[in-house]
């Protein structure tokens, strides 16, 4: 088929953020997840585990527990005191509450989602109403001396149980008083070190499940304050716990990057009684397992290794398929790099900055797997820092190289970026238009003469850039029927006529810039768009669902292809749909009309539309058997899927030519060097 | 191989600047050290270089009109420099002086044709009529006479070089198409002349030599595109009129059709010549090429083009050629690695070579090569042509030796003469290198005089045999009854030599002299003389018997102590017996049983005689065997150090022949059982280290493999295909 000249790029210095706390939507299919560094993630379990929404951090918003409540509305508690209430259609945080007893280390919610209690800093534990439109505050639990790092709804409502330091209460939520105290260390002699109780569970049967900084999973009965079971699990400490809806079965993380299954298991057959007896233990995690989630099939832990792994329970498992493997996710499914094709530029999205990078060149040439000595090496041109605490949502650099554009919670910026010999200036564009914001997405048009803002309630703006370093708002496309959900990816046609953009209800929309209407829909497909783009050539919308499915959407005859529907009927191979990572950039070769260039984090993939599909008996990844093959015999082995599994993990490729691509990695180990130490074990010959 | 590696330029020899201004050099000769050159052009002017830097240290002129006339040198021992200017006056300095004019001046009263300054020996002058002085007997008097030996004979070449302790001068001097070579012995004061055996239709070009094993090699290059090998003996007892010298083809500069017209070379090894000359192809142009020949097997080893030209000089110090290339004093370093069919297939037996030397040094020269090259060139020579030469010869001397005709009615002839007529006649047949069939002329030799041996019991010339078998090559094949005798008359140290000289010793005299050599008493062999360089390195001579502090129990007893000391006498005791502590065999007795495990055997052979092997001497050799494996285990690299010492290998498989020829015997022996439990342990706590080795190597590796793995390149091109 051809040989590409590969960039391969590794100085993206992207280091993602460890996972704080994780919630499960209760009876719903969404995981919520908090990293270190403020954002909140949703991820989609129906949707193959998407990371359908983002809410980036803020510097000052720490999070330290998240809840789900009634209504499905999320809420996150952190060491900046407040409660906040997260919109997950506009992606933004919607109101704040002030807690008024310091730093929050814990937040509950009842079993029926309308209470709310916190646990603060100055040892009080407060209850609010969720209301709509809010949470009201209803009153102050009893208070005693130190930190609330752990809090607990009785499955009946009535009776919390919180964590302290050395101590485990339990408060009567209809008086509000302690009515137990127990003493969590008192069986350990003589220790001076103070015991942390990192994590608490209460448990309808009235067992009150701690985890201690000692590395212990205790199990307590409230009423009497004496301790069940004690199981030490690892010797340093236990840091997070959570239990099974049916009350069956306890996963715990520990800091040393390991986690543990606890299952209530009869102690004979057939015996009545029964006993919790630890199961199962993993080690995925090379850092600490600050959270941990335990969902109907899985057992989910989130480290500070940056690592979200679903470990399903292979017991609850109905038939083999895509819930029944390991997961595991350390990389957004979203592109954090954009590239200036025409100037060979990258811009790196980082929380708090961009980075502009040239890349290098070459003047050889060579065979298959060769390096090939640079004539000019990447040179970084310029460091955009972000001003204020906000975290970046989207960045953009046009295709021509001379603007980059990125939007923060509140505010938009443009830059206007000249090149002089060696030198760069980069110029802020002022008086950019006032527009709602965040964006989510930017997008500019092939001819970098508009910029497409991806906004709130489905709309996307359109701003046409002005030489010497202008814009002006031209148009605000939104869809007929309206849509509450932001508009989170875009994709706009080569000819600049035709604009995709998706929204968070997964509806495909596309415009017609030249006259600036509604031109069609494409017919809803119950899974989320995790990449799209239009074909410079037949204006063919290409879309990527989070299940694996593609599709291609002929946009001028407003119906799926014929290729399409010839997919759709021989159905797409095994081992393609089995893929963990969803498709993040879909790009074309100008020259080969029939190729889809598209890649996830664990391949490239090209897709040549002109070659036969394979079917399930053929060996997808067959690249490497091709190459052994003398050419002849290759014919009759061709398919249309062509993968190359040499880069990895690829956070973006592209096509800067015919015959020239870019590949973003970042190697585990790179940014593993810059993860904090994990707590030192004893490894046999260190 | 042979091969030029890469190569600077040490100055410019342009008229605007550089060295010599523009008139070329004289010659370049070493330095006070090391990587110094000194240059002498011919002009006015000494340059002293340091070559790795490039970097002139020091720069000498005479006066204008003044001219140096001989090349500079440099005393070693005073690190004084030596210039001769306008023929007659000489000049010594040092370092520090600036101006010539200024320092020690003598005039002479001959013209002075060379200096040559040896490293021991301080330096000799050479006159232009073919006197020749060291120079502190011209300094003692300046003014003295300096005969005339050559009369109106042209000194075209000369050398010097030191033998033992004397110097000795070779020059060689035309008149009339005739070439001439002389050999001064300083110190005897012996001065040979010789005829070079001439050459139709050719002359020699320029000539090169080095002496080994009192032979001085002498090699000229012809104008036939030829190097010829001369041999002249140093020893020489008649002080007859001049003898010629036959020579015998060395190399044909000549490949596959193109000739190299040399101009002059250099000899690098024993088997390398580098030649400075045009390579000239039919009808091409020629070109003016350095090359390395390989004499062996007469193959161009390497060329480098020099396209700028050169003035035809070469020189060689120090593993670097230097030559003018164009307007440049060229350096170029060569590597030059002895080629064998034996290296090429990989059998080679490791010679114990010095590591690294910079000077080539002549006492490595195998004589098996003279030998061999001898051999060939009989071989290359044309039939037809030696005959040619033979009859030439009879022509022009007619009293030559009685020639190879008769070695064997010669040696007929000595049968019954005295010892002494005997033995200096034999001499005088070895010295003549150049006869033909010479190792089969030794072979004969040799049987005459084991011959006379067996027929005179009380006959034997120890020294003369042990003479012979150290300097020449001889095999077991050539004279199979020499170790038969010397196994009679108990001569070890010729066994010794023979056993490590010779490569094809039967297995049943190997085994024989293995006997021999275990039942030799010690104090019979500490009157002898062994050669002990393998084990002088690793074996304690002192014989320092440390008193057995034996522990007393006081007042009655205690079982568990009781238990203790026994434990401790045991290990004790074989420390000093087994555990390899001490050498069970004195040196003498060490030194010849390390000729034994050097020598080559075929298991199969050698197993059947080593059973006859008495029980009590195969534990000692057991013994002897377990001590070096636990010797060379304490090593690092596992060999023993010392020359001709015996290799792990060897020693584990006498251990194993040993062992397997015995091993009944052994296990019944009362005082082998300890010997034999000791070795086992030591094998097996051996194996596990190796073991234990084996796997950190492996872990190493895997590392090793992961850290290649992740290369830590932030960014690179590459090509990636996809079918």
């Amino acid at each position: 088929m051809g040989e590409f000249e590969v960039h391969r790029v590794r100085f993206f210095g992207l280091v993602p953020a460890g996972v704080r706390c994780l919630a499960c939507q209760p009876r719903g299919g969404r995981l919520a997840l908090a990293r270190t560094d403020g954002a909140v993630e949703v991820y989609n379990f129906a949707a193959n585990y998407f990371q359908e929404k983002v809410i980036p951090g803020h510097e000052a918003r720490s999070v330290e527990a998240l809840c789900w409540t009634v209504g499905d509305r999320l809420f996150g508690a952190g060491l900046g005191g407040e409660i906040m209430e997260y919109d997950l259609a506009r992606l933004c945080v919607a109101r704040t509450v002030d807690g008024c007893g310091g730093p929050i280390w814990s937040m509950a919610a009842n079993s029926s989602g309308t209470q709310l209690a916190i646990g603060c800093e100055d040892g009080s534990v407060k209850l609010f109403q969720v209301v709509p439109g809010g949470i009201q505050f209803e009153r102050n639990l009893d208070r005693r001396k130190g930190r609330i790092l752990c809090l607990s709804w009785h499955p009946s409502d009535t009776h919390i149980a919180a964590g302290s330091i050395d101590i485990l209460r339990v408060f009567d939520v209809c008086s509000g008083q302690t009515i137990q105290r127990i003493m969590v260390n008192y069986h350990v002699h003589k220790v001076k070190r103070e015991c942390i109780v990192w994590s608490i569970a209460f448990l309808s049967s009235g067992t009150v499940v701690t985890s201690d900084s000692f590395g212990r999973v205790q199990f307590w009965d409230w009423e009497r304050g004496t301790l069940l079971e004690s199981h030490t699990v690892s010797t340093s400490a236990v840091l997070s716990l959570s239990v099974s809806e049916k009350e069956d079965s306890i996963i715990v993380g520990t800091s040393t990057g390991a986690t543990y299954q606890f299952q209530l298991l009869p102690v004979k057959m057939g015996s009545l009684e029964k006993r919790w007896v630890r199961t199962k233990p993993f080690q995925h995690h090379t850092h600490d397992v600050r959270a941990v989630a335990h969902s109907s099939t899985a057992l989910i832990s989130g480290g500070l290794d940056a690592q979200l792994v679903i470990r399903p329970l292979m017991e609850k498992m109905q038939k083999k398929g895509y819930d029944a493997v390991l997961r595991k996710f350390t990389f957004p499914h979203r592109r954090l790099v954009s590239c200036a094709r025409k100037a060979r530029l990258l811009l790196f999205q980082f929380s708090q900055h961009l980075e502009l990078w040239r890349l290098g060149s070459t003047d050889e040439t060579g065979k298959d797997g060769e390096v090939l000595p640079l004539c000019r090496m990447p040179e970084h041109l310029v460091q955009l820092k972000s001003k204020g605490p906000e975290h970046i949502y989207c960045s953009c650099v046009s295709p021509c190289g001379s603007w980059v554009a990125y939007s923060t919670a509140s505010r938009f910026h443009l830059y206007r970026v000249q090149y002089e010999g060696d030198g760069v200036s980069v110029k802020k564009v002022p008086r950019v238009p006032k527009l709602l914001l965040p964006a989510y997405q930017l997008q500019f048009s092939s001819d970098s003469g508009s910029l497409f803002v991806a906004s709130a309630r489905g709309s996307v703006h359109v701003l046409q850039l002005l030489e010497p370093g202008g814009c002006k708002h031209l148009h605000t496309l939104r869809p007929p029927s309206g849509c509450p959900e932001a508009v989170y990816l875009l994709a706009v046609s080569t000819d600049g006529h035709w604009l995709a953009a998706v929204g968070g209800d997964w509806a495909i929309h596309i415009y017609n810039l030249k006259c600036f209407k509604h031109h069609c829909a494409v017919p809803t497909y119950s899974c989320a768009v995790t990449a799209l783009a239009i074909h410079p050539v037949t204006n063919n919308l290409v879309i990527a669902y989070s299940d694996q499915q593609l599709f291609e959407f002929s946009i001028p005859e407003k119906q799926y292809t014929a290729w399409s529907r010839m997919v759709q009927n021989c159905g797409l191979h095994k081992v393609w749909l089995e893929r963990d990572s969803p498709i993040t950039h879909i790009t074309f070769n100008p020259k080969n009309p029939s190729h889809i260039l598209l890649h996830d984090i664990y391949m490239f993939c090209v897709l040549d539309k002109s070659l036969p599909l394979p079917d399930n008996s053929a060996l997808l990844m067959n690249q490497s058997t091709l190459k052994q093959l003398p050419e002849t015999a290759r014919q009759r082995q061709l398919h249309a899927f062509k993968i190359c599994k040499k880069f990895q993990p690829l956070l973006f490729a592209d096509l800067l030519d015919e015959n020239c691509l870019v590949m973003v990695e970042r190697p585990i180990m790179d940014f593993k060097t810059q993860l904090p130490l994990p707590v030192q074990q004893k490894k046999f010959g260190t | 191989m042979a091969a030029l590696c890469e190569s600077f330029t040490l100055c410019g020899l342009g008229p605007s600047g550089g060295v010599g201004l523009g008139g070329g050099l004289l010659a370049l000769e070493p330095g006070p050290d090391p990587d110094h050159v000194l240059l002498t052009d011919r002009g006015r002017t000494a340059t002293l270089f340091k070559v790795s830097d490039q970097k002139p240290l020091g720069c000498w002129s005479v006066k204008h009109g003044q001219i140096i006339t001989c090349p500079v040198v440099c005393n070693f021992e005073t690190h004084e420099y030596i210039a001769v200017h306008d023929d007659k006056v000489l000049r010594i300095w040092k370092n520090k002086d600036i101006n010539l004019d200024k320092v020690f001046k003598a005039t002479l009263s001959a013209d002075v044709y060379r200096i040559h300054s040896l490293p021991n020996g301080g330096p000799v002058v050479l006159f232009k009529g073919g006197g020749v002085r060291t120079l502190d007997v011209l300094l003692e008097a300046p003014q003295q006479e300096i005969e005339n030996i050559i009369s109106d004979e042209v000194i075209k070449w000369s050398e010097a070089f030191m033998e033992g302790q004397q110097p000795v001068l070779i020059f060689a001097t035309e008149k009339d198409g005739d070439f001439f070579v002389y050999v001064q012995k300083l110190k005897m004061n012996s001065l040979h002349k010789y005829k070079l055996e001439q050459q139709e239709l050719s002359k020699p070009l320029s000539f090169t030599a080095y002496i080994k094993n009192q032979i001085i090699t002498l090699l000229c290059l012809y104008s036939n595109d030829s190097v010829y090998k001369v041999l002249i003996p140093l020893q020489q007892n008649s002080e007859e009129e001049e003898q010629i010298l036959s020579k015998s083809l060395l190399l044909k500069l000549s490949v596959s059709g193109s000739v190299l017209k040399g101009t002059s070379f250099v000899v690098l090894d024993r088997d390398h010549i580098a030649v400075l000359g045009s390579l000239a192809a039919s009808g091409e142009d020629s070109k003016e090429c350095l090359t390395i020949w390989n004499t062996k097997f007469q193959t161009l080893q390497t060329s480098k083009e020099l396209p700028l030209g050169t003035s035809g000089q070469l020189w060689c110090y120090e593993e670097k050629f230097f030559f003018t290339h164009g307007k440049v004093l060229t350096v170029i370093m060569y590597k030059c690695e002895t080629s064998s069919l034996a290296a090429a297939v990989g059998k080679l037996k490791d010679s114990q070579t010095p590591d690294v030397s910079s000077f080539v040094n002549w006492n490595t020269l195998g004589d098996e090569e003279l030998v061999v090259s001898l051999q060939s060139q009989q071989s290359v020579a044309l039939k037809s042509e030696s005959k040619m030469t033979l009859r030439s010869k009879r022509n022009t001397v007619a009293e030559v030796q009685p020639d190879t005709l008769s070695v064997g009615q010669l040696l007929l002839n000595l049968k019954d003469a005295s010892t002494t007529v005997f033995e200096d006649e034999l001499r005088q047949l070895i010295s003549k290198a150049q006869m033909p069939d010479f190792q089969a002329t030794i072979g004969c030799v040799i049987t005459a005089l084991i011959n006379r041996c067996k027929t005179n019991p009380k006959y034997y010339p120890r020294n003369f045999l042990l003479h012979i078998v150290q300097t020449r090559d001889l095999s077991y094949s050539l004279c199979p009854d020499l170790m038969a005798v010397a196994l009679e008359k108990k001569d070890v140290h010729l066994l010794q030599i023979c056993l490590q000289r010779f490569p094809d010793i039967p297995e049943e005299i190997t085994y024989a002299c293995l006997k021999v050599f275990l039942s030799i008493s010690e104090s019979y062999l500490q009157r002898i003389d062994v050669n002990l360089e393998s084990v002088i390195c690793y074996i304690d001579i002192e014989f320092n018997n440390k008193e057995v502090k034996t522990e007393i129990v006081e007042n009655g007893f205690n079982a568990e102590l009781e238990q203790d000391i026994w434990d401790t006498k045991i290990t004790k005791e074989t420390h000093v017996t087994a555990d390899g502590e001490f050498c069970p065999v004195g040196p003498q007795k060490a030194a010849l049983l390390n000729a034994v495990l050097h020598s080559a055997y075929s298991e199969t052979f050698l197993l059947p005689h080593l059973k006859n092997l008495p029980a009590q001497q195969a534990v000692l050799f057991l013994r002897y065997l377990y001590y070096l494996y636990v010797k060379c285990s304490e090593k690092i690299n596992t060999t023993l150090p010392g020359i001709r010492s015996p290799t792990i290998s060897q020693i584990m498989d006498w251990m194993c022949l040993l062992l397997d020829a015995h091993f009944t015997v052994m296990v019944m022996l009362p005082e082998a059982k300890e010997l034999l439990s000791n070795l086992h342990k030591f094998v097996r706590a051996q194996v596990r280290f190796y073991s234990e080795l084996n796997k950190i190597e492996g872990s190493l590796r895997e590392l090793q493999r992961l850290n290649h793995q992740k290369d830590s390149q932030k960014y690179s091109i590459e090509v990636l295909e996809l079918i």
